[in-house]
């Protein structure tokens, strides 16, 4: 089972004419819930939010047309700015971040290592409980100006400071907290770590690769498939982080919109504020980031990512 | 585990522990290799200590009275009590048992949804030859990439005309609806797996696509399921944005919900409280951590789920 099978599914070649769609009446029977999902919660309402954010809507009068008003206003409205600055500060840290320590700490469990799956187990932990809310208030204690960070500063005589009101460090302790849910990642790369064939690294050995050399002429090639499909991946699921930065603020966004990633100013403004047309307009411009991101990673792994096949 | 022996290490290389496929090579005598290898427990030791520290703290400060959790970050055992957990219990609207039944009627039907129509979509997208494939494909895994933030507004619109709010239907009958396309793309990937000869065994017996699906693809993708439950579990469990937008109402609160009142001005104060329940929303969590360990690391990875 590869990862990558998906991706390569599209390129296979379409099944023959005549024999090839004899099961069009029981596929589409099968495909029924799908479908209907797809047409009712997912593509319409992608079509429907596209068309809510021409409009000025608050959900008790119907929407009013205003064209590219929410647009333009959009990118005069500092707080949106600075949540885009927020949102692309936090992909561009946690997401390479996060894969690194995955990898590292996947490189370091391999080879049959003793006590591996304790080691995994631990490490992997904190990416399930990672999400939670309860984790995220978790981080506030730890974070805030009495929390544990302080106090084992303090026992070295550091003076500590209240990371989460302070607006140049409160985001960072949201990115520890994504680095720290790197067990999911790692248990992937551990997997693809399997499935490169020992004689390659045993054929670098005899050439008198170095450990280091056989690290990047071997084992990086051979996992860049995975690699890549876990940065697609990551990138998509950092964009949408949301609840942390709720929870860690207090549903503000603050100190000073630090930590008011794009996702809780839309939650802020349709939900809170009830403009639901400025928010599907801001909804619209994240999609096109993440799929901007997205097509990047794809069009840039053709220039490092090696398909044994 | 820091006093590894050559021989030992040996021992347990030709034993039944390692999976098959995976690669190694005998460990070499000597002393460098040795301290290397204690280098590197050490290593991961000290990182896994630090790892979950922050949960040890946790769970020891939820057994300590308020005032001295902040005092002392030492794991002392000194003045434990159960205080902080009947404080808790009682501190908001509703016992928060109330919060724990909702998530769970919460989780069980996002769980029944996504078993029944991901499955089915899966065994169309893996087996069955139609017109469409390749392009309904492509666009279930690109609605992967989709933020729900685009698609909450028109969603919340559509539910509110139904007269849904604050009922867990919006939360659960997307489900039903095979909207998590991640579990789709799971089951597509663990159906390819199965030989087709079953299937053609049972159309030689006269089977339709209805009874294959039932009796032979359903018993052999049992793993599949069992991954998805499980991740739909965590996933239920852990969102709080689809909960935050339809569950209102104090009665329909989940424990995520109702967890992050305790930050609110009036309880703010209740820190042993909130720390208890912390611990006793992550607890189910933890259980199937424990019991399910073994589909969730084969489900990440095949698929890359969170």
């Amino acid at each position: 089972m590869s990862s990558t099978g998906g991706l390569r599914e599209l390129t296979r070649p379409a099944p023959r004419r005549g024999t090839a769609y004899k099961d069009n009446r029981a596929a589409y029977a099968f495909l029924a819930p799908w479908l209907l999902g797809i047409v009712l919660i997912t593509i319409g309402p992608v079509l429907v939010s596209l068309y809510l954010s021409f409009t000025d809507y608050n959900l008790l009068q119907p929407p009013d047309f205003t064209g590219l008003e929410n647009y333009a206003e959009m990118f005069g409205d500092p707080k949106f700015l600075a949540s885009l600055k927020v949102t692309l500060t936090y992909v561009v840290l946690s997401v390479p971040l996060q894969l690194a320590l995955a990898l590292g700490l996947a490189m370091l469990l391999d080879r049959g290592l003793r006590g591996l799956s304790l080691y995994r187990s631990v490490l992997y932990l904190p990416s399930m409980l990672g999400a939670s809310v309860a984790v995220a208030i978790l981080w506030r204690q730890v974070f805030g100006s009495a929390g544990l960070v302080n106090q084992f500063l303090g026992w070295f005589g550091i003076e500590g400071q209240g990371w989460i009101s302070n607006p140049s460090t409160a985001l960072g302790t949201i990115v520890l907290l994504h680095i720290w849910t790197f067990g999911s990642p790692m248990v992937i790369f551990l997997a693809g770590l399997r499935q490169i064939p020992r004689m390659y690294y045993e054929a670098a050995e005899v050439d008198g690769a170095a450990p280091l050399r056989r690290f990047r002429s071997v084992t990086l090639p051979l996992l860049s498939p995975i690699i890549f499909f876990n940065l697609v991946l990551q990138v998509i699921y950092a964009f949408q982080s949301f609840t942390q930065a709720f929870i860690v603020s207090s549903g503000t966004g603050g100190p000073s919109d630090s930590t008011l990633f794009t996702t809780l100013y839309i939650y802020k403004e349709g939900f809170g504020r009830f403009h639901m047309g400025y928010a599907s307009a801001m909804a619209w411009v994240l999609l096109v980031v993440v799929a901007a991101f997205t097509a990047v990673n794809f069009w840039a792994s053709r220039f490092w990512v090696f398909y044994d096949d | 585990m820091t006093t590894e022996t050559p021989a030992r290490a040996r021992a347990s290389a030709g034993g039944a522990a390692p999976p098959p496929g995976e690669p190694r090579r005998p460990p070499r005598p000597g002393g460098r290799r040795r301290a290397a290898g204690l280098v590197k427990h050490a290593l991961l030791t000290a990182l896994s200590l630090l790892m979950i520290y922050p949960l040890i703290w946790l769970i020891t400060s939820s057994f300590r009275p308020s005032e001295v959790i902040f005092r002392d970050p030492a794991l002392s055992v000194e003045g434990l009590s159960l205080t902080n957990y009947s404080d808790g219990w009682t501190a908001l609207a509703s016992p928060f048992g109330v919060y724990l039944l909702n998530s769970a009627v919460l989780v069980l039907g996002t769980i029944a949804g996504n078993l029944f129509s991901c499955s089915l979509a899966a065994y169309a997208f893996a087996r069955l030859r139609f017109r469409g494939r390749k392009l309904l494909f492509a666009i279930m895994l690109g609605t992967i990439m989709l933020p729900i933030h685009v698609i909450i507004v028109p969603q919340y619109v559509l539910f509110s005309h139904l007269n849904l709010l604050n009922t867990f239907l919006p939360l659960v009958l997307p489900k039903f609806l095979a909207t998590d396309a991640f579990f789709v793309f799971l089951m597509v990937q663990f159906i390819r797996g199965i030989p087709r000869e079953l299937d053609e065994a049972a159309r030689i017996d006269g089977a339709g696509h209805p009874r294959i699906f039932l009796r032979v693809i359903l018993p052999l993708m049992v793993p599949a399921l069992v991954t998805t439950a499980i991740f739909t579990f965590i996933n239920t469990w852990n969102d709080f944005f689809g909960q935050l937008i339809y569950l209102t109402r104090e009665e329909n609160w989940t424990a995520p919900l109702a967890l992050r009142t305790f930050l609110d001005a009036q309880t703010a104060s209740n820190y042993g409280g909130m720390f208890a329940m912390s611990v006793i929303s992550l607890l189910p969590l933890f259980l199937v951590f424990l019991f399910g360990q073994r589909w969730l690391l084969r489900g990440i990875a095949t698929t890359g789920i969170k």
